[in-house]
């Protein structure tokens, strides 16, 4: 079939548009509009069927229903928290704010961090370095076979064969490693800091004018305007002086061994770090088939033209390969993005207290599953779209123009 | 079973549940008048959540056989009911599916070490029949921490289930006594006492009976952990069921009570054949020879016979699966021994 003859009902819709809908099964028109309406009916049939069945019961069963309890003293410990929370006094609702808060610490850094490895990985895998793309080859075969949750309490239990902390390995009297996490010194925030990450985010936005202005440049002359000396000073030298002149304040808590723990100075507990490890070093191994795909799509011609305007290997894959390759890697991307955000929720195996570990503990202490798995899901359903909406528009923005 | 399966059989259940509310139909009456009894009935065997991790309350031996408190509960109740304690079926439950999982209808009686408490009954649509093991909530610390009693451990990193009353108790001793700790919440009981075990916290924290079966479970390696003294809240473990079922109700909580009569009255496994002819007109009714207490219930007349026969009575119960553990019945003797278990009376 060739490509001009199109769906007829396309053709025919543009041909007549003003056409009167007749009350006929004859009329597609007609047609299209009673299955949209039948389908839509039963969609809601369905859920008004579900939810209606599910009150019933769980009246029936005399269990507590509705998410009142969102507004209740939660009681419940939290180990790790990125804002503060008392148990005495904070809400359910506050505590599975701060899983919400959890995983998006653990899903926001991974996805992150797995590009970068995998992306280097991907690379790896195609280095004409034996070595190089066996070792690489044999990560992504070996990642990708073990179940990820397997990797997790892998990860765990390596962590807990660290050291006691009064036995922890250390460097100096600031950075601590033991089996309950690394300890680092804590910086003490003060107005001068606050001031010096504003003008670094002038400074960015600065550089990034100052870049768009020499692109603009160099395609309208030829000569490309130096950009690095520009950029650092308005990312490194701008904040200091403003740090400077505010008098530069650097006080820095440093961890202290007690009785028990260590007390003070911030620390990455080995649920975390166990967590993002696995899953980093997990989706890093899809990633980089990814990346490998994507690059291996780009014609050979693409790399032979550059090599013979004399371009080097580097930068051909900087400059030629890897923005072609872009736009074949990022929507199988946002698939891992998606896929390392919801894996996270295998927290609650090694004792990370993501939205699940909580929503669970929620709904255990209240008793209320259908509003805590309810909750998980709108949780969950909110990142995901919030990572594919992303993504998509990222997509649109780099697509090949059509002209 | 491996990490994995137990991982997607917990999920399975949870998952199941909550399906169950928005899928299944609303329980009625009819039969027996108790559904879940007809329902066993039909099915051919009782379901009994228990933890199938737990020496002492639930842990199968060498055979695959479900030795334990918690499961003897199990066998008991479905030798009232269905006559037979083989049919006690067992379906392994965490912390946290085993409300949903007894609320749906996924099993029958949830006998796991569960706490009794207000919030329990009155949010969860369920009810507490009765108590199989009066505990309270302990801490278990290396000897070679120095710990000696629970008020030394501010800033401690504590190891304790999530979802278990527990976790409610220690935050509130710990608020009480204006102390802090961290808590370390793993739901799989393998894991959290492995990172006990390795030092990832620096107690470990549940009902004081796990705690004493967990340390006696480590064999000689038993000697480097201790028992802190300080038992900080009451948590009478026991058997749920679900509401809206009464006849139900009535079995599970009957179950009990003959048992403990029958360690009142000397009645045993072995002798009670020997009782038969006994003319006391409590151990008549007791053995159905007399009134007709098992159609009151809706069971078998000889049910307490049937029961004694499978498991014995609440002492034998108690020195079969609690003593080996080397933890003394205390209060959970009869109130005749100092104790707080206590039958109504069965006329």
């Amino acid at each position: 079939m060739s490509a001009t003859s199109a769906d007829p009902r396309i053709t025919g819709a543009r041909l007549a548009p003003k056409r009167r809908i007749r009350l006929s099964w004859s009329d597609p028109t007609f047609r299209s509009i009673v299955w949209q309406i039948v389908i839509v009916g039963i969609v809601v049939g369905i859920v008004w069927y579900l939810v209606d069945n599910t009150n019933k019961n769980l009246a029936a069963r005399r269990i507590a229903t509705g998410f009142g309890f969102l507004d209740r003293v939660a009681g419940i410990p939290i180990g790790e928290s990125p804002i503060s929370y008392n148990p005495a006094s904070d809400t359910y609702g506050r505590a599975l704010w701060i899983g919400v808060l959890n995983t998006l610490k653990v899903a926001g850094i991974g996805i992150v961090l797995a590009t970068i490895l995998g992306t280097l990985i991907g690379i790896g895998r195609l280095s004409s370095n034996w070595l190089m793309a066996q070792l690489t080859g044999f990560y992504v075969e070996v990642i990708r076979d073990i179940p990820l949750l397997l990797q997790l309490l892998f990860w765990y239990t390596m962590l807990q064969g660290l050291p006691a902390p009064k036995q922890s390995w250390r460097i100096g009297d600031a950075v601590f490693l033991s089996n309950r996490g690394i300890k680092v010194p804590y910086l003490i925030w003060e107005n001068a800091h606050t001031w010096a990450s504003i003008a670094f985010l002038i400074g960015a936005v600065g550089a990034f004018m100052w870049n768009r202005h020499a692109k603009t440049r160099q395609e309208a002359t030829g000569i490309r305007p130096a950009v690095w000396p520009v950029a650092l000073g308005l990312l490194l030298a701008l904040p200091l002086a403003v740090w400077a002149v505010l008098g530069a304040p650097m006080g820095v808590e440093l961890p202290v061994l007690r009785s028990f723990n260590f007390q003070g100075g911030g620390t990455v507990s080995p649920e975390y770090f166990a967590l993002l490890l696995g899953l980093v070093l997990y989706t890093a191994g899809y990633i980089a088939e990814i990346v490998r795909s994507g690059i291996q799509a780009i014609a050979i011609g693409q790399w032979e033209a550059a090599g013979a305007l004399g371009l080097r290997r580097g930068a051909i894959l900087r400059h030629i390969v890897l923005p072609q390759a872009l736009r074949v890697v990022i929507p199988p991307m946002t698939s891992q993005y998606l896929n390392l955000t919801k894996n996270s929720s295998l927290a609650v195996a090694i004792g990370y207290q993501d939205v699940v570990s909580i929503a669970n503990t929620t709904l255990n202490q209240t008793g209320q599953a259908v509003e805590g798995i309810a909750a998980i899901m709108a949780v969950f359903l909110t990142i995901s779209l919030s990572i594919s909406l992303f993504m998509n528009w990222y997509n649109a923005r780099i697509a090949l123009v059509g002209r | 079973m491996t990490a994995i399966g137990r991982w997607t059989a917990r999920s399975a259940v949870l998952a199941g549940a909550v399906a169950a509310f928005a899928f299944g139909g609303t329980a009625q009456a009819q039969g027996s008048g108790s559904a879940t009894l007809d329902a066993s009935v039909k099915r051919g065997h009782m379901l009994c959540a228990v933890s199938g991790q737990v020496p002492g309350f639930s842990l199968a031996d060498s055979q695959g056989v479900m030795r334990g408190l918690d499961a003897d509960t199990c066998r008991a109740i479905a030798a009232a009911a269905l006559g037979d304690a083989s049919k006690a079926k067992f379906v392994a439950t965490t912390t946290q599916n085993r409300f949903t999982a007894l609320q749906s209808g996924e099993v029958d009686v949830l006998s796991r070490s569960t706490t009794w408490t207000l919030s329990r009954e009155g949010n969860l649509g369920l009810m507490f029949a009765w108590v199989n093991y009066y505990d309270g909530t302990g801490f278990l610390v290396k000897k070679s921490s120095g710990v000696k009693a629970a008020k030394e451990m501010d800033g401690a990193s504590i190891c304790v289930q999530p979802g278990s009353s527990t976790e409610l108790a220690i935050q509130d001793y710990y608020r009480l006594n204006n102390m802090k700790f961290t808590p370390i919440l793993i739901q799989d009981l393998s894991e959290i006492q492995a990172a006990f075990l390795s030092g990832r916290c620096d107690a470990y924290s549940t009902d004081a009976s796990a705690l004493a079966t967990f340390r006696f479970s480590q064999g000689p390696k038993a000697e480097e952990l201790m028992l802190l003294p300080d038992i900080i809240s009451k948590e009478p473990l026991g058997a749920m069921v679900r509401k809206g079922d009464d006849k139900w109700f009535d079995i599970v909580r009957w179950t009990f009570a003959a048992m403990i009569v029958a360690e009142e009255k000397g009645i045993t496994q072995a002798n009670i054949d020997t009782f038969m002819d006994s003319k006391d007109p409590d151990i008549r009714r007791l053995l159905g020879l007399e009134g007709d207490m098992g159609k009151a219930l809706g069971v078998d007349p000889k049910f307490a016979y049937n029961v004694i026969k499978a498991v014995g009575n609440l002492g034998e119960m108690w020195d079969r699966n609690i003593t080996p553990m080397g933890v003394p019945r205390g209060i959970n003797n009869l109130w005749t021994k100092g104790g707080l278990q206590y039958a109504p009376p069965m006329r």
